[in-house]
């Protein structure tokens, strides 16, 4: 789209050196960055399938050999696999529900507000900003007893010492610092409504619901499901909010704490690695799912404007 | 702080100053909702705030205002090699990770945004999928390779993951912006002779900083916020970075959690997001939304 046409200009052999000129500078420029990228993300997830056919336990170096699909086996049959990958879904969804919600509402809030506009969009970028670990130490220290002004809300409870409890507390640490997100995306996408036609809506006697469900939601639609699909695959990955708040234990693990806590603390290097390749085609899986079955446009593509 | 209130959206609010007066309850009605969305995102952060200028014996009394205050947490920790140490190192993996990125991330984006050639949409799509990557993934090969190769806990060892994992935005949030820029500018740079290369350093370049400016801060928090790789590639205080360095504080004893110093820590690692965010708050939102919805 919108190539540099040379008009004018002598036309047979010099167009086509310059397409030619313009088609090397183009790879040229885009050849760090894609060297950069392949080189740190290919090799290794190629790295990571070698490994994860491997025994390989960092304990004993000199005893690796190939296992062929064990680890896999070891990873599928393990009810702490089934149960992260379980928890991190829960998380994911849950998480993103919410965000969805209070991010339209705050969204639809930003868009109508007369008085304070700026104040609210400054303000609301400091969770979106602020370091993921400093916020979910602020949560921490708020519902740990006797130190945390939350931990009273429960009765006498630890809030952070069960599951349930924990799981909750890591979503609402979610949402506080990702809903701000989600409603810039939205409000970006709420922008794109015309008011004429919510005018128009209203003198037909749409209800305020009816011009939400109606109009503005349809015609938002490309802008909700690419934002979703940033924030279920980022929430997909949820490991530091975790890491602090319940370092995994009471069962609160999420498949990023499983594969650390396989990398890190078991130091086994192919179970870990096979879970790596595990969560990379569950992500995979996810994005696929969201661009064929709800078909979001890739942004920024060509198509794109 | 003086910043804070005085953006208020002129266009579209004067014009919806106009209507009639019965929707000037529903207005308040949103006012009141956005005075309490203000509240929900401030408390977490000056409950931090709090708990750091708190005194060892006071911190666990679980109130939200100090009782009694002190500096004590802050001088605590800027006295100690762990924490200074590694306010410098994420500052510098950050600072550089930024500058490499965008660097690299324009000319991939002016590419993308002004010429034609094969593979273009190739290179799109694969920003997007590294974008979107788990981090996990990458965490136990690096941390192999890193070894093998000798910069396990090192700056360049977080320098590149860094760099892999913010290029994609940078390309992505500036040829939105590129997209934007008058290209007829160009064109007459190079009817005037200019080579395609001329044209881009003296012409466009100028034009693009402030999509530059945007893309750099949106990296710098990105690199800045990081915790998995800090954990999982460096071992010591050579590299480690704050948000890493705050899971090692240590209290003065083995059981007493070093709340005020990890308090204090937070709130100084906060500071240069507040900045940013109070000098550049329309740039951060332009950036964030950026090609996000024009679909």
């Amino acid at each position: 789209m919108r190539s540099p046409s040379e008009p004018g200009t002598r036309r047979k052999a010099p167009l086509s050196a310059r397409a030619r000129a313009e088609r090397r500078l183009g790879w040229a420029l885009c050849a760090p960055a894609v060297v950069v990228i392949l080189a740190v993300t290919g090799y290794p997830v190629g790295y990571a399938v070698y490994l994860s056919l491997h025994r390989y336990d960092l304990r004993f170096p000199a005893d690796s050999e190939f296992v062929g699909l064990t680890n896999y086996a070891t990873v599928l049959t393990s009810p702490l696999w089934w149960q992260a990958l379980a928890v991190t879904v829960i998380i994911a969804v849950i998480s993103v529900a919410i965000q969805f919600v209070l991010g339209l509402t705050l969204a639809l809030a930003m868009h109508r507000a007369l008085i304070g506009r700026g104040l609210i969009r400054t303000v609301i970028l400091i969770p979106y900003g602020i370091v993921t670990v400093v916020a979910a130490f602020g949560w921490r220290y708020a519902w740990t007893p006797d130190t945390g002004y939350l931990s009273g809300l429960f009765g006498d409870a630890a809030p952070l010492t069960s599951q349930v409890h924990g799981i909750a507390v890591i979503v609402l640490a979610e949402v506080w610092k990702t809903t701000p997100f989600m409603a810039l995306l939205l409000l970006a996408g709420l922008a794109l409504v015309p008011e004429d036609l919510l005018r128009a809506a209203k003198v037909d006697g749409a209800t305020a619901w009816q011009r939400l469900t109606r109009v503005i939601l349809p015609l938002m639609k490309p802008a909700i499901l690419v934002a979703l699909l940033f924030r279920v695959l980022d929430a997909f990955r949820i490991f530091d909010s975790i890491y602090v708040l319940t370092a995994g234990a009471y069962d609160t693990r999420s498949v990023s704490i499983l594969g650390y806590d396989n990398l890190f603390t078991a130091l086994n290097l192919g179970v870990g690695s096979s879970l790596s390749v595990l969560i990379f085609l569950v992500v995979a899986l996810v994005a696929f799912v969201f661009v064929k079955g709800f078909g979001v446009a890739a942004p920024g593509g060509e198509g794109h404007r | 702080m003086t910043t804070v209130t005085s953006a208020p959206a002129a266009g579209p609010a004067a014009a919806r100053a106009r209507r009639p007066s019965r929707d000037r309850t529903a207005l308040l009605g949103w006012s009141a909702a956005n005075l309490v969305i203000v509240g929900m995102s401030l408390v977490p952060l000056l409950w931090l705030v709090s708990l750091s200028f708190k005194t060892p014996a006071s911190i666990t009394d679980g109130s939200f205002i100090p009782q009694e205050w002190t500096f004590e947490n802050y001088r605590e920790i800027f006295g100690e090699s762990l924490f200074t140490r590694a306010l410098l190192n994420s500052l510098g993996i950050a600072l550089i990770s930024t500058a490499l990125a965008v660097v690299l991330g324009s000319m991939a984006a002016y590419a993308i945004a002004r010429l034609e050639f094969p593979g273009k949409r190739l290179l799109v799509g694969l920003a997007l999928l590294i974008a979107m990557f788990p981090q996990i993934s990458l965490v136990s090969p690096l941390f192999n390779l890193w070894r093998q190769i000798g910069i396990f806990d090192t700056w360049l060892g977080l320098i590149i993951p860094y760099l892999t994992f913010s290029l994609p935005l940078a390309i992505y949030t500036l040829s939105a912006f590129f997209r934007e820029i008058p290209w007829d500018l160009e064109k007459a740079a190079q009817v005037d002779g200019a080579t395609p290369r001329q044209a881009f350093l003296r012409v466009i370049a100028p034009l693009a900083a402030p999509g530059m400016v945007t893309t750099a801060i949106l990296v710098f928090i990105f690199c800045w916020n990081d915790f998995l790789f800090a954990i999982s590639l460096t071992s010591t205080e050579q590299s480690r970075t704050v948000p890493a360095a705050i899971a090692f504080f240590t209290g003065a004893s083995q059981f007493a959690q070093p709340i005020g110093s990890i308090a204090a820590a937070a709130v100084v690692i906060t500071i240069p997001i507040i900045v940013f965010v109070l000098l550049f708050q329309r740039r951060i939102v332009a950036g964030l939304t950026s090609g996000a919805v024009k679909g």
